[in-house]
């Protein structure tokens, strides 16, 4: 308890310089956010795994840590090394330590009616919409970390597509932290409007450079669905492994909107994914896929929260992990059907590999339904790669750990087909090929009696 | 149907045909229990042996050990596969030497596509070879002709490996493979249970096709039914895990008329006698 109010006083110093140091140029109304935010972060403080929704992760690492606010980056980053994160022939927005880099940035020619700036930028120049729509849908009672997020919101992605205007290539999003001195923290804030019969698509990254030294990325993206829009956000965690990521996607979602979330989470030391969708107009769909893979002591955390608000709303997630070693995997799978929304059809399915004894998974379906003509499921399933079918692949010639990786590879790939065909999903096909070559080489040790012994059928829960 | 091996003929070197598999004093158990008590048997190249026996004598298990499934402990013997110590490699190092087994219950394998997998299985034992490796262009003519040879429906190939296939698919998804891989040795570990009569043929077929003079394969099966498509050089019977009776085709009549009760009488006989 003591480390905790030691900690908010830390964060209140941070707060009192940075609140100083940005005045002069700041909008009364965003001055207001920022307080309002802090003064929600000071009665909370961190949660523990006391709260419900915190149960299965401990943040003590995050909280020790006497993180500073990200500068000037020391570390200038290269338009060379950006090369390895590049997808081909697509918009990307660059940030480094949070800070919108337009001279790394590729935006190249887009439609008429889309604008891509950077939130200070907008801020700056008053645009109304920013006022009108920052911090309208998150709700910073819930999560003491959207609420840090609020105090320090300076920079971010602005993303506006006007009603009609289709995307056809995704809008590459990459946030970059440097590290190798004191433990930073950034908060970046995206804002993303896609009004009415929009398409569009979003790759929203997380990478690193420099020596591994504890960082922390404290995201929060706002993003507004429009009626009849067809949109999809995709969430790429791979920080390297000092690194804290906290990242909140609270999705507003309009009449007959068809929204797809896909996360990735393949990096980071300890990785809390919220996701968290409102259907607030009637027919929307909604789909929530995410995979995450896990090696060495990663934690991931997975926090799922669909609320469906109005009728005949569909929601469907599917969540599959992998855990080798001693990493730990959660999956919390809340939905909530609000009183009036009637005919909602909401799914949910986490299915988890594990690779090693010492991995684990926790995971945990929690509905809560208040209207009474609805069809809701739920199932979870844990297991391990099944040995027949290694054995077969081996006894057609293929190497044990080829075999593996081919396993691993059609269990990701559940994910992957859920992706609409182009380039963001052929990259991410990339990453994910990549980190799973990565892992099953190291899985490849059980000896065959071991595997034997360790031979067990999947187990259904719930 | 192939002769018997040809005594003394006249010293042509081609004639010696190889041994492709030694079994020596083979003992091995599973779970503690000793299934298989001395196993002793010799293939060469270009000759088809067919094991048979009743229930519980040990036949799968052989077909398995040889195969080297992981759970099936061998606790005496020698097996040497084209010369080749068999029982010191891995599953896949096996298949890469050019040990084949169709299994009696082939495994389902959800999200890998069937060509997929066979050009995975391909590479691996051209490489193991040191051939090229086969990219999806050479590979497409070599699997549309196996795939016909084994009367398949081309889609199924789109399908992941044997998921939602009928048994009889799945047995010739097996010949299908083994017509791909092409493997000295060939083990057929109850290919005929479970088929109609339409689906025998055209498996039986598919063996047949794969017969070669370099070639050897081994039928393991509880019936002779199969044996009337499949015509082998050998026949041998299996009785609580020894090979208790060696012939030619016209054993598999014998047994198929009389049962097997008449040969496990005799062997306990002979058992309580040597006793």
């Amino acid at each position: 308890m003591a480390t905790e109010i030691a900690q908010v006083e830390s964060y209140l110093k941070t707060f009192t310089d940075f609140r100083t140091g940005v005045t002069a140029e700041t909008p009364r109304w965003l001055s207001d956010l920022r307080d309002a935010g802090f003064a929600r972060f000071c009665e909370t403080g961190f949660p523990t795994i006391r709260d419900e929704d915190w149960r299965f992760t401990n943040l003590s690492a995050v909280v020790r840590t006497p993180f500073v606010l990200a500068g000037e980056s020391t570390q200038p980053v290269t338009a060379d090394e950006l090369e390895k994160w590049r997808i081909d022939g697509i918009a990307q927005m660059v940030f480094v330590d949070g800070r919108f880099c337009p001279g790394l940035s590729k935006l190249g020619a887009l439609p008429n009616g889309v604008t891509l700036s950077s939130l200070h930028q907008e801020i700056l120049q008053g645009t109304e919409r920013v006022r009108e729509h920052l911090g309208r849908y998150l709700n910073i009672q819930r999560d003491p970390f959207c609420a840090l997020n609020t105090a320090f919101v300076e920079d971010g992605a602005y993303i506006h597509v006007s009603r009609g205007v289709a995307l056809e290539q995704p809008i590459h999003l990459l946030f970059i932290s440097t590290s190798g001195g004191a433990p930073v923290m950034t908060h970046p804030r995206n804002l993303i409007l896609l009004e009415a019969e929009s398409e569009a698509a979003i790759v929203e990254e997380y990478v690193s450079i420099g020596k591994e030294t504890p960082i922390f990325s404290n995201v929060v993206t706002e993003f507004v669905a429009g009626s009849n829009s067809t949109v999809s956000h995709t969430m790429i965690e791979r920080e390297h492994l000092q690194s804290y990521n906290f990242s909140t996607l609270r999705i507003e979602q309009a009449r007959s909107a068809n929204v797809a979330s896909h996360s990735l989470l393949l990096g980071g030391a300890l990785v809390r994914n919220n996701v968290h969708p409102v259907l607030t107009g009637e027919g929307g769909e909604c789909l929530i896929n995410g995979l995450f893979v896990g090696a060495g002591h990663q934690v991931l955390d997975n926090y799922m929260l669909v609320e469906h608000v109005s009728p005949h709303c569909a929601s469907r997630q599917f969540y599959n992990g992998i855990l080798d070693e001693r990493a730990h995997g959660v999956f919390h799978g809340r939905i909530i059907v609000h009183k009036d929304a009637q005919k909602t059809d909401a799914k949910q399915t986490n299915r988890n590999l594990l690779l090693a004894d010492d991995a684990q998974i926790d995971t945990k379906p929690q509905l809560e339904i208040y209207a009474d003509d609805v069809k809701c499921t739920h199932g979870a399933t844990i297991g391990q790669i099944d040995e027949d079918a290694l054995f077969y692949l081996r006894s057609r010639g293929i190497s044990e750990a080829e075999a593996r990786r081919i396993l691993l590879q059609a269990f990701a790939a559940e994910c992957l087909d859920r992706m609409k065909a182009g380039a963001a999903r052929d990259y991410c096909e990339a990453l994910i090929m990549e980190r799973l070559a990565s892992i099953s080489s190291v899985s490849a040790q059980p000896n065959d009696a071991i595997a034997e012994t360790r031979k067990r059928n999947w187990e259904e829960v719930g | 149907m192939r002769a018997l091996a040809p005594e003394g003929d006249l010293g042509v070197a081609h004639e010696v045909k190889m041994n492709l598999l030694e079994i020596k004093n083979l003992h091995a158990r599973v779970e503690g229990h000793e299934i298989l008590k001395g196993i002793d048997l010799t293939v060469r190249a270009g000759e088809v042996h067919s094991i048979m026996g009743p229930n519980g004598s040990g036949k799968s298990t052989l077909a398995q050990v040889l195969s080297r499934r992981a759970s099936y402990e061998v606790t005496e013997g020698q097996v040497l596969l084209d010369g080749k110590d068999l029982l010191a490699m891995k599953p896949e190092e096996a298949a890469c030497e050019g040990l084949f087994m169709a299994f009696q219950y082939p495994v389902e394998i959800p999200g890998i596509g069937n060509a997929y997998f066979l050009r995975s299985a391909i590479n691996a034992v051209r490489k193991h070879r040191g051939l090229d490796e086969m990219d999806a262009m050479d590979f497409l003519p070599l699997f549309r002709e196996k795939v016909k040879l084994l009367e398949m429906d081309e889609k199924l190939m789109n399908r992941s490996v044997n998921e939602g296939f009928s048994g009889g698919e799945k047995k010739r998804n097996e010949i299908l493979q083994m017509a791909i891989l092409e493997p000295k040795l060939a083990i057929l570990d109850e290919t005929d249970s479970g088929l109609d009569i339409d689906a025998l043929r055209i498996v039986a077929n598919g063996v047949n096709a794969l017969r070669d003079p370099q070639r050897a394969m081994i039928v393991v099966t509880h019936y002779q039914r199969l044996l009337n498509y499949i015509v082998p050089d050998f026949v041998h019977v299996m009785v609580d895990g020894r090979i208790v009776r060696s012939g030619g085709p016209d054993l598999a009549l014998e047994l198929e008329e009389k049962g097997y009760g008449w040969i496990e009488d005799e062997t306990r006989q002979t058992a309580a006698a040597s006793a």
